[in-house]
C-alpha cells in the first residue's frame, strides 16, 4: 500500500513537471505560423509533453534586442531571417546552438552534410527555403505578367502595386527587372550607381504602390482588390490560393529566396526545452511534414523526396517550392553578406526616397 | 510677516494657550504640520508612480541619446590611443591597438555592437568588423600591413574620424544624425547629401499636419460643442453620447473602420461610382497617403477638442449674447466680440492637447498613411523596432519633447496657460 501511494505521488509528480513545461516559439503569423503548429508544435507537445505556446510578430527578429538588453524575455524560440540571424547572434544576442542536437537524416548522412549549404549557423538552425515573389489577380489579368520587367511596366499591366515596405528584395527585383541577370546583382547594387538605378526603376511604380509591413498583409491586399498585383512571400500566396480558391498567380521569375531559420534568444526561460523543441522541428521529417501546410522548402535534402501532397490531398506541392528547378531559371539567392551590412544605410535610403 | 504680528501678543505675559496647557501657536503648526504629512502622503503614490513611469524612463531616454558606449566599451586601447593623440593620423601603435581591441571584442562577441556602431555612420563597415575579427587572433606585427592586407578599407580617413567620435561615450553624433548632417573625414558635421536627408522633412511635415488636424478638430468640434452646451439636456445627453461612443471605442477598430471606408475598392468609393459621380477608373485615393492620415486622425482626436470646448461653453451664460444684441450687434459682431472670446479658454485647451497627441501619434499614420503619410513617431518606431539603433530613435524622441515644450512655452507666454480650461 506504501509502495503504491509512493509510486503515485512520484507519478503525479513527474506529470505535474512535464506537464509544467513549456516552450514559447515567435512566428511570422497566418498560413506560416499555422503550418509550424500543424507540422511541428502538436506532435513534438504530444510526444515530449512540453506545450508549445505559439505568438507572432510582423519580423520576430525586431522584440530580440529589446527583451535581452531589458533583461526580460519572454520568449524561447524565434523564427527569423538569415541575415537577422547572423547580426544578432554577432551582437551577442542569442544562444549558441550545438550542431552536435540535430539528429542525422534517416539514411544516416550526418546532419551537417544533410542541410543545405549554409543552413546551419553559429546560433541558428535553417527550417525552411521561403521566396520573395510576386503575384496578381488572374481576374484582371487574364493574360498575366510572365516576367519581373512585366511588374515595374504600368503601361502593359495598369494597376496598383503592393511591395514591401523596405528596401530588402525590393531593390534587387528592380534590377532584374531593369535585366540585370541575377548573379550580378549584388556585384552592381554595391555600387551607388547600382543603387540609383534600382531606385530609378521603383521610381517607376512608385505613384501606383501600396506599401505593405506584415507577410498577411499582400494576399489580403490582392483580394480585396486594392491591389492588381503584388510582391509575396511565395507560401502566403500559395496558401490564398490553394485553401481559400482566391484567383491568384505567382510568377517564379526574378524571385529573391532565402532561409528562415530558428534562434534562441540570449536567456530564454526555457533554454533546454527549447533546443529540444528545434531539434526536433528541423529533423527531415517534420521539415517534410509542414510542406503539406505551406509551399515552402524544406532546409535538408533528405526531406525533399518526402514532400507530397497538400493538405487538401490532391496538390502536389513540388512545383509550388521555390527550389523546384522550373522556378529557378531567374532566381536569386539573397546575400546576407550583403544585407548585414547595408541594411541600415540602404533602408534610410529608402526612407528617404519614400518621402520624395 | 505673520511672525512680527504673532509675536507682538506673545511678548505679553499672557500667552494663549490650549487646554492641556500647549501654547497654541505650537499647537497649531504641530496640527498642520501633521495634516501636511497626511497630504504628502496621500500623493506619495502618485508621485512614486509618474517618478518610476515617467521621470525616468524620459531620462533615460535623453541619456541614450547623448551616450552610447557600443564601441567605447569593448575598444580601450584604441580609445587610449585616441585620448593621447589628439588630431593625430593613424599611425602604427594605433593599429596595434586595434588589433588588440579587435580580438579582445570578437573573444567577448561584442565586435557585432561595435561594427554596428561605426556603421550607422560609415554605411558598409559593419562586417569589415565581424570578419577581420574572426581573424584578429592571428594578426602579427606590423598591424598596419596586417590589417590593409585583410582590407584596405582600414585605411579610410572618414572610418578613423568615426571611431574617433565613438571612442567617447559622451556624443552628439546621433543629434547631428537626427538634423540630417554627417561626419566628413575631417571630423566637422556637414549637411548629408540631398538623397539621405530625411528627418528635418518629416518634423516639419509632422508639424504642419498637426497644424491641419488641429485646425480641422476645431472647425468641426465648435459647432457640436456649441450645441451640446444649448440643447436642452434630454437631447444633449443623446448627442453626448454620440460624440463619446467612438471616445470608447478601440484606436485600432476605428482606423480599420476608416481602412474599410476610404480604399480603393471600399464603401466611399463604391458608392461614388455606383452613383455615375466617378468613372471606375477615377477611384480616389483617399487611402495610403496624406489625406487618409488626415481623415482618420481627425476624427480619433475630435473628442479631444470637443470635450474642453464644450466645458467652457456650458459656463457661458446665454444672457450675454442677448445683451450684446439687444445693444444693436450684428449676430456675427455678437459672435466675434462677445461669444469667441469667452469660448477662447476652451479653445486654448482643446487645441493644444489635440496638436499634442497628434504629433506624436503613432498607429493611425502607420496603417492609413502609406509612404507620404507617415509621421516622425513612425521613423522613430522603425529606429526602435526594426533598425535597433535605439540612440537615434531617443535623439529623435528628445527633439520632439523640446519641440513640443517650447510650443508649450511659446503658449504660456502668448495666451498663459492659466487660461486654459480642460474641463
Amino acid at each position: 500500500m506504501k509502495k503504491l501511494l509512493i509510486l503515485s505521488t512520484a507519478l503525479t509528480a513527474a506529470a505535474f513537471a512535464a506537464s509544467a513545461q513549456e516552450v514559447t516559439v515567435m512566428s511570422w503569423g497566418g498560413a506560416y505560423t499555422q503550418s509550424q503548429v500543424e507540422a511541428y508544435h502538436k506532435p513534438f507537445s504530444a510526444e515530449t509533453g512540453i506545450k508549445v505556446v505559439s505568438v507572432d510578430a510582423d519580423n520576430p527578429a525586431t522584440p530580440i534586442k529589446a527583451m535581452v538588453e531589458a533583461g526580460n524575455v519572454t520568449i524561447d524560440v524565434a523564427d527569423v531571417e538569415y541575415a537577422d540571424a547572423i547580426r544578432l547572434c554577432d551582437e551577442g544576442l542569442l544562444e549558441v546552438i550545438d550542431p552536435a542536437i540535430l539528429p542525422a537524416a534517416p539514411d544516416g548522412t550526418p546532419a551537417m552534410d544533410d542541410f543545405l549549404p549554409g543552413a546551419v549557423t553559429d546560433c541558428a538552425v535553417t527550417s525552411i527555403v521561403f521566396s520573395t515573389i510576386f503575384a496578381y489577380d488572374t481576374t484582371k489579368f487574364p493574360e498575366g505578367p510572365t516576367t519581373i520587367a512585366d511588374f515595374f511596366d504600368l503601361e502593359k499591366f495598369p494597376g496598383k502595386r503592393g511591395m514591401r515596405k523596405g528596401a530588402k528584395a525590393n531593390l534587387e527585383m528592380a534590377l532584374m527587372a531593369d535585366g540585370v541577370p541575377a548573379a550580378e546583382v549584388y556585384g552592381i547594387l554595391a555600387t551607388p550607381e547600382g543603387v540609383d538605378r534600382a531606385f530609378a526603376m521603383l521610381d517607376k511604380i512608385k505613384a501606383e504602390t501600396i506599401w505593405w509591413e506584415a507577410g498577411a498583409q499582400p494576399p489580403q491586399l490582392l483580394a480585396d482588390g486594392e491591389v492588381a498585383m503584388t510582391t509575396a512571400y511565395n507560401g502566403r500566396i500559395f496558401a490564398a490560393a490553394a485553401a481559400e480558391g482566391k484567383p491568384f498567380k505567382t510568377v517564379w521569375d526574378g524571385q529573391v529566396y532565402e532561409y528562415d531559420l530558428f534562434v534562441i534568444p540570449k536567456g530564454a526561460p526555457n533554454k533546454d526545452a527549447a533546443l529540444q523543441f528545434i531539434a526536433y522541428s528541423t529533423d527531415t521529417q517534420r521539415l517534410a511534414d509542414q510542406a503539406k501546410w505551406i509551399s515552402y522548402g524544406p532546409g535538408r535534402k533528405s526531406s525533399a523526396p518526402l514532400v507530397g501532397l497538400y493538405q487538401d490531398g490532391k496538390t502536389e506541392m513540388g512545383p509550388y517550392m521555390p527550389t523546384a528547378a522550373e522556378n529557378l531559371t531567374n532566381a536569386l539567392p539573397s546575400s546576407y553578406e550583403f544585407w548585414v551590412d547595408r541594411d541600415t544605410e540602404l533602408n534610410e535610403k529608402f526612407n528617404a526616397w519614400l518621402l520624395k | 510677516m505673520a511672525d512680527v504680528t504673532m509675536d507682538a501678543p506673545a511678548a505679553r505675559p499672557e500667552l494663549l494657550r490650549t487646554a492641556d496647557g500647549m501654547p497654541l501657536k505650537a499647537a497649531l503648526a504641530a496640527a498642520s504640520r501633521r495634516a501636511r504629512i497626511r497630504a504628502f502622503l496621500l500623493v506619495l503614490p502618485l508621485l512614486a508612480f509618474i517618478l518610476i513611469t515617467f521621470v525616468v524612463p524620459i531620462g533615460q531616454m535623453l541619456s541614450r541619446s547623448m551616450i552610447n558606449d557600443q564601441f567605447s566599451a569593448s575598444m580601450p586601447a584604441v580609445g587610449q590611443w585616441f585620448a593621447d593623440n589628439p588630431n593625430a593620423a593613424p599611425d602604427e601603435a594605433a593599429f596595434a591597438a586595434l588589433a588588440s581591441d579587435l580580438a579582445g571584442a570578437a573573444e567577448a562577441r561584442t565586435i557585432g555592437e561595435v561594427g554596428t556602431r561605426i556603421n550607422y555612420d560609415v554605411p558598409g563597415t559593419r562586417s569589415l568588423f565581424t570578419s577581420t575579427g574572426r581573424k584578429a587572433k592571428t594578426l602579427a606585427p606590423p598591424y598596419r600591413d596586417a590589417l590593409l592586407a585583410i582590407d584596405k578599407d582600414w585605411d579610410r580617413p572618414d572610418l578613423w574620424a568615426t571611431m574617433r567620435a565613438a571612442s567617447t561615450p559622451a556624443t552628439t553624433a546621433f543629434y547631428q544624425a537626427a538634423l540630417d548632417r554627417k561626419l566628413t573625414p575631417e571630423g566637422k558635421y556637414e549637411r548629408a547629401d540631398a538623397g539621405s536627408r530625411i528627418y528635418v522633412t518629416l518634423f516639419i511635415r509632422t508639424f504642419i499636419l498637426s497644424v491641419v488636424i488641429t485646425g480641422l478638430c476645431l472647425l468641426l468640434g465648435y459647432p457640436i460643442a456649441h450645441l451640446l452646451a444649448v440643447l436642452p439636456l434630454r437631447h444633449a445627453s443623446l448627442l453626448m453620447i454620440l460624440v463619446l461612443l467612438p471616445f470608447w471605442t478601440s484606436l485600432l477598430v476605428r482606423t480599420t473602420s476608416w481602412m474599410v471606408l476610404l480604399q480603393g475598392q471600399g464603401v466611399i468609393n463604391n458608392v461614388l461610382v455606383s452613383l455615375g459621380i466617378i468613372g471606375d477608373d477615377g477611384r480616389l485615393a483617399m487611402m495610403y497617403n496624406q489625406t487618409g492620415t488626415i481623415i482618420a486622425m481627425t476624427h480619433i482626436l475630435l473628442p479631444f477638442m470637443i470635450l474642453p470646448l464644450y466645458s467652457v461653453m456650458k459656463t457661458i451664460p446665454p444672457s450675454y449674447a442677448r445683451a450684446a444684441r439687444s445693444l444693436g450687434a450684428s449676430s456675427w459682431t455678437t459672435f466675434r466680440r462677445i461669444y469667441l472670446p469667452q469660448t477662447a479658454p476652451g479653445i486654448g485647451a482643446g487645441g493644444i492637447l489635440v496638436f499634442i497627441l497628434a504629433v506624436g501619434y503613432y498607429i493611425t499614420p502607420a496603417l492609413v498613411g502609406g509612404a507620404d503619410g507617415t509621421l516622425i513617431s513612425n521613423q522613430i518606431a522603425f529606429h526602435m523596432q526594426k533598425s535597433l539603433n535605439w540612440s537615434l530613435a531617443a535623439a529623435l524622441a528628445s527633439m520632439l519633447l523640446a519641440a513640443v515644450l517650447i510650443l508649450y512655452w511659446a503658449y504660456d507666454r502668448l495666451v498663459g496657460i492659466d487660461n486654459m480650461k480642460l474641463g
